[in-house]
């Protein structure tokens, strides 16, 4: 997940869709975010290349949405609801996934198992 | 209630008062002052021009308001005419001042007191030291080494505190103020006491004795001057140093264009923060413009000319509308300014359109004026150059004097300037003798054509203009409270001329409480922001 500035950067993403769950008046997913590029980068202990400024998650609640849908801790948010994560200040993060007018957020979170399972399959069928 | 005092400022200038020289205490005697009030009445009754809202103190105070020949009995006089006859009144009635005997007699009365005072400060030390070898010369003790060392004491502290007394008090006249300078009065009736006991002291215990100690009486004089030199000490804490600490911060406010300046102020009587006001006044203000005004006036003649009330059924009750008893015409009163009001507020009110449109016009005006003139006044600065040595001698033919090179140009930028004066009114405040004079001024200084025009395109400060542009001679201080009680919080006066005013608020620098606090050096230090984590 290490990227080249410059570069496009290139993941390979699993699409999680979660309920937001109505509690009391807010509407919560059940999870904690970390990260943005305000933030120090150094102190996060999910990604491989210390100076990753992206928004990954830190905590989930057992049981909540985020839980059922499949989001993992250490996931790194790539997008929610088609509004890019990979260089957002962590406020920003927070207000994509804290819209009231929205029920349901779609995101795009990239991990390091997946890109392993993608290298064993394409291992499995080499290139031509 | 207000006291009126008469202040007049120019009393320095006056060409007899250059050579008087002041020295001890200014005592105005009471019945002097009412006597001048009464002057003052004559020359400064301006009343409000006719302007004015007929609502309110017209028809209380219980004129015929149906009366049609208002015009011819009641006695408001119009603006224009008031102004040009009261002004002749005021130079005429200033000149009578400046000539009158009874200003004279108060300036030396005083003049003469300070002189006696002081005569009486020096010569006593040098009295005491030559009455005995006058009196009882024979009975006196030789004067030993001791004795006439103390002499040179007694020379040296002399000399030290005429010079203080000449450097303190022999100071040119800055103002004539209303009422007496308390603290020098205070100080000259110490310096009074002081002397007299001193005298009587020496004239019981050492004339009537005949004293032989010699030495005894030298330091009795030595004392005498030390103790002199400590009262010259206390008069420069009182006169001088007590109201350098600002105390109060004055706002003082023009009544005819608003111009508000702001000033630090100690402690300070009324009369003496009202004369550092004046000083002030003349550096800090910009030169009074009447022309200024007229816009605003003939707008405000607008506003009320446009509706009259009348009654057309009904008498009026006679009987005077003052007092409480009167409510009918009272009643009536109300209603008609409360109909006015009505018709005012109803009418479409067209003015400020005007108002906005002529005044984007005016600056337009002045702004292509003001164009025309400097290009003007620019080309003009290059058909004169500045000889040099050497040219001066091999050309002397046609050479011109910083004024016959004034003269040479000004013709070309002479129209310009007029016009543009003319858009900012403020033609009457330049001559054309003053014009070319600056430009001659300019011109030997080595000055831009930029320079040049500076002082025309600002209004500069009062001082800067002729003395009869400045409209602003005579000063009068209106008070409610005493004028050489001290500045308060709070405290208002005014100071009127005969043009304007200035309206004088005065409030007082708050106390601050202060506290320490201690920083180790060592204390500062820093860490990286930890992540945040929000929970969603």
């Amino acid at each position: 997940m290490s990227f080249v500035p410059g570069q496009p950067l290139t993941a390979v993403v699993q699409r999680i869709q979660i309920q937001k769950l109505r509690q009391g008046e807010n509407l919560i997913l059940g999870f904690s975010i970390g990260g943005g590029i305000d933030q120090d980068p150094g102190q996060n202990p999910f990604s491989d290349d210390k100076t990753d400024k992206g928004i990954y998650v830190t905590r989930i609640t057992p049981g909540g949405p985020a839980n059922a849908a499949g989001l993992r801790m250490g996931d790194k948010l790539m997008q929610v609801n088609g509004w890019d994560m990979t260089m957002v200040t962590h406020d920003q993060a927070r207000k994509r996934l804290t819209k009231k007018n929205e029920d349901v957020v779609r995101l795009l979170v990239t991990r390091k198992s997946l890109e392993e399972a993608v290298k064993q399959s394409m291992g499995c069928f080499p290139r031509q | 209630m207000d006291t009126e005092s008469t202040y007049s400022g120019y009393s320095y200038y006056s060409g007899r008062s250059r050579g008087s020289h002041r020295h001890g205490e200014r005592s105005r005697d009471r019945h002097k002052t009412r006597s001048k009030d009464s002057r003052s009445e004559k020359s400064v009754t301006i009343n409000t021009p006719p302007a004015e809202p007929l609502l309110g103190d017209s028809a209380v105070r219980g004129e015929q308001v149906q009366d049609d020949n208002w015009g011819e009995t009641t006695t408001a006089v119009t603006g224009t005419s008031e102004h040009s006859l009261s002004q002749e009144d005021i130079v005429r009635i200033t000149k009578d001042l400046e000539d009158s005997v009874g200003l004279d007699c108060r300036r030396y009365f005083t003049l003469a007191l300070a002189v006696i005072l002081g005569l009486l400060v020096f010569l006593t030390p040098l009295a005491f030291l030559v009455l005995p070898h006058l009196l009882w010369p024979e009975k006196l003790q030789s004067c030993g080494t001791a004795c006439e060392g103390l002499f040179i004491s007694v020379a040296f502290k002399l000399l030290i505190l005429l010079l203080a007394v000449w450097a303190l008090f022999f100071r040119p006249r800055r103002a004539g103020l209303p009422r007496v300078f308390v603290f020098r009065a205070l100080l000259a009736v110490l310096v009074l006491l002081f002397v007299v006991s001193y005298w009587l002291f020496y004239g019981v215990r050492i004339l009537d004795s005949q004293d032989e100690n010699y030495q005894g009486i030298v330091q009795y004089a030595v004392s005498l001057v030390d103790a002199l030199l400590f009262i010259h000490y206390l008069a420069i804490v009182l006169l001088e140093l007590r109201q350098l600490q600002p105390c109060f911060s004055v706002c003082v406010t023009r009544s005819t264009d608003g111009e508000i300046r702001h000033y630090n102020l100690g402690q300070l009587s009324i009369q003496r923060a009202a004369l550092a006001i004046l000083e002030h006044y003349y550096c800090d203000f910009p030169v009074s413009n009447p022309a200024l005004l007229s816009a605003s006036k003939s707008r405000a003649a607008k506003h009320l000319a446009g509706l009259k009330v009348y009654n057309v059924d009904g008498e009026f009750p006679e009987a005077p509308a003052e007092g409480p008893g009167n409510n009918a015409a009272a009643g009536l009163v109300h209603s008609q300014s409360r109909a006015m009001i009505a018709a005012a507020a109803r009418r479409r009110d067209t003015s400020h359109n005007e108002l906005y449109y002529e005044e984007a016009e005016h600056e337009r005006r002045v702004r292509k004026r003001k164009a025309r003139l400097v290009v003007a006044v620019e080309e003009a600065f290059t058909h004169i150059k500045r000889m040099q040595e050497e040219e001066q001698k091999k050309a002397p033919g046609d050479v011109m004097d910083p004024r016959e090179a004034a003269q040479a140009i000004f013709p070309s930028m002479a129209r310009a300037l007029q016009k543009y004066l003319r858009t900012t009114k403020q033609q009457h405040c330049h001559s054309m003798e003053s014009i070319q004079q600056h430009l001659a001024f300019c011109i030997t200084n080595n000055m831009t054509p930029k320079a040049f025009l500076e002082s025309y395109l600002t209004p500069g400060p009062t001082l800067q203009y002729s003395r009869d542009h400045w409209r602003a001679r005579q000063w009068t201080l209106i008070s409610e409270a005493s004028v050489t009680s001290g500045l308060k919080d709070g405290s208002v006066f005014l100071l009127r001329c005969v043009d304007f005013s200035l309206v004088v608020t005065t409030k007082k620098i708050p106390y601050i409480q202060m506290s320490e606090e201690y920083i180790d050096p060592k204390s500062h230090k820093f860490v990286l922001r930890l992540q945040s984590e929000t929970s969603v």
